[in-house]
């Protein structure tokens, strides 16, 4: 049977359908109940999927990147060595650039650290070069690091992939406790719609006596009462979602004004705003289905 | 009255047991309704007479025993196969059972509904209901604001705008005057000359005469008074009414 159904059921949604449940909607607790879950439920999923984006991002941008330090007090060797790190690693197969890292460049990374004159002096710094793999040739990191052990054993490679795992993992883990949380939230969503289903049933018990008397399938009684959650809950799902967005927004803005690079590549993009989107109508195809299954069991106990 | 000799409800050795213990509250019951005919039940307060009726409207199966009716054994009839059946028999309680907050039209149009009749379809027989119950001028107003005579006839008009084959009625007579029972049982006799079974609980032996071939079930202590069946004689017309029980 359709959740709207036609042929015999179609009348209960005309207006002599809804004349048979009196009282108007939002009568009771439950909108209010799913607008609160639908406001958790959009936060926890935004922050799963920011974190989720942001964790591509990471992979994407870090994962496939390489340092090649050569440390060697003397400068003279060291550039040498490192011109020839540069010009080995750009000819194996799988790197899809390679750079040295000039000497303004070292200045201004390390000038936080060390003061703005050290470039004038006679401090030894590591040469560095920067190499990124072609997508998918990830796996070529021991042919390199062979080619530049064999050039000077004074060098030392760090996979960014390596230092990023730890951070990853964090991600990934937060990532599935928020859709537990999200899975949890719905469930109790569900159980609201549950209880005032079956409350409802009770409070129009004489009139389900006589529709059951007259012949009427458990279809249409349940599709009396669906229709009435889904309005309800539909409601609060739009209620609970626009309070969402909104603390969503000033979050992302006052994430924007800290100016960190990492909280900063945590974003929403529009991929994310268009699932969330999709919450309220999950959420209320989601109490129509408890609310029909729940009032069709109730019904059941019945001949 | 058309009578024919097909039966449209048939019970064999039923027996009735309410759950929490207590002994069966109907115990053996054996008889037939005739297609199209007009029947009392009657018997003293307890006997079960509305614990019958409860079986045959389909609101309870029995503890034992064969019930047929349309010549389908509704005990191991499947669930979900009740409101086709349920469509073809008209129930009126005794409390009316009206959906209080309905006007009168839409009570009596409420069958309709259920069916699948189009909406197009549903003024003109409920107005025709309205007309044969006399209510014409009362059609939008709610329940409460009739008398229990009336209510009555809407629950009337309600239980046969569908033409059930069955009519099944609980002391319809029980919370009127005489002059209202007079002219309910007119409306009953009407109904049944055009060719619905009647089953009547009533406690008012006196309305037995009016009805011309009534026949009489009589239930005590949840058993047909008469179980050997020879059974059940149409009543004397310008006498009391006899009181028989049993098969048809």
């Amino acid at each position: 049977m359709p959740l709207f159904g036609k042929g015999s059921g179609n009348w209960l949604t005309s207006a002599a359908g809804r004349r048979l449940l009196p009282e108007g909607w939002l009568s009771g607790p439950m909108p209010w109940v799913i607008a609160i879950m639908m406001f958790l439920m959009a936060l926890t999923t935004a922050a799963g999927l920011a974190l989720g984006f942001t964790a591509e991002g990471l992979r994407a941008d870090i994962a496939s990147q390489i340092s090649i330090q050569v440390v060697d007090a003397n400068k003279g060797r060291r550039d040498a060595d490192a011109g020839r790190i540069v010009a080995a690693v750009r000819r194996l197969p799988g790197i899809a650039s390679v750079r040295r890292i000039d000497d303004r460049e070292m200045a201004e990374l390390l000038q936080p650290w060390l003061g703005a004159g050290f470039a004038d002096s006679d401090l030894p710094v590591p040469a560095l070069i920067d190499a990124t793999f072609a997508p998918g040739a990830e796996t070529r990191l021991p042919a390199v690091a062979a080619t530049v052990r064999a050039i000077t054993p004074r060098a030392r490679i760090d996979a960014h992939a390596q230092w990023l795992a730890p951070l990853a993992r964090l991600i990934g883990s937060l990532r599935w406790l928020a859709g537990v949380l999200v899975l949890l939230m719905a469930a109790a969503a569900a159980f609201t719609v549950v209880l005032a289903a079956r409350a409802a049933l009770d409070t129009h018990r004489t009139t389900i006596e006589v529709m059951h008397h007259l012949g009427s399938t458990d279809g249409q009684i349940a599709q009396l009462f669906q229709r009435r959650i889904a309005t309800d809950a539909l409601f609060g799902s739009l209620l609970g979602l626009l309070l969402a967005s909104l603390v969503i927004l000033a979050l992302g803005d006052r994430i924007g004004k800290v100016g960190s690079d990492l909280l900063g590549s945590v974003e929403l993009p529009a991929t994310g705003w268009i699932i969330l989107g999709l919450l309220p109508i999950a959420g209320t195809l989601l109490a129509m289905v408890a609310a029909r299954a729940s009032i069709r069991l109730a019904l059941r106990q019945r001949l | 009255m058309r009578q024919g000799t097909a039966t449209i409800v048939d019970f064999e050795n039923v027996g009735l047991r309410y759950g929490g213990g207590g002994g069966e509250t109907l115990s053996d019951i054996t008889l037939s309704l005739a297609t199209g005919a007009f029947y009392f039940l009657t018997g003293p307060s307890g006997a079960g007479k509305s614990s019958l009726l409860r079986l045959v409207y389909l609101a309870q199966r029995p503890s034992r025993g064969l019930i047929r009716i349309f010549g389908e054994d509704i005990v191991t009839l499947p669930r979900e196969r009740m409101p086709a059946f349920r469509r073809r028999i008209g129930t009126v309680f005794q409390d009316f059972r009206l959906i209080p907050h309905l006007s009168i039209y839409e009570n009596i149009a409420l069958p309709l509904r259920i069916n699948g009749v189009a909406e197009t379809d549903i003024d003109t027989p409920v107005r025709e209901m309205l007309e044969w119950v006399g209510l014409s001028g009362r059609a939008y107003a709610k329940p409460a604001t009739l008398s229990g005579g009336e209510q009555q006839r809407v629950a009337i008009a309600r239980a046969v705008i569908g033409r059930p084959e069955v009519l099944v009625a609980d002391e319809p007579t029980g919370n009127v005057d005489p002059d209202m029972a007079s002219r309910l049982l007119h409306l009953f006799e009407a109904l049944n000359k055009l060719g619905t079974t009647i089953l009547m609980a009533t406690h008012d032996l006196h309305l037995v005469p009016r009805i011309a071939n009534a026949q009489i079930i009589r239930l005590d202590k949840g058993r047909v008074a008469d179980p050997t069946g020879a059974l059940r004689h149409p009543p004397r017309p310008d006498g009391p009414a006899p009181v028989y029980g049993g098969r048809a």
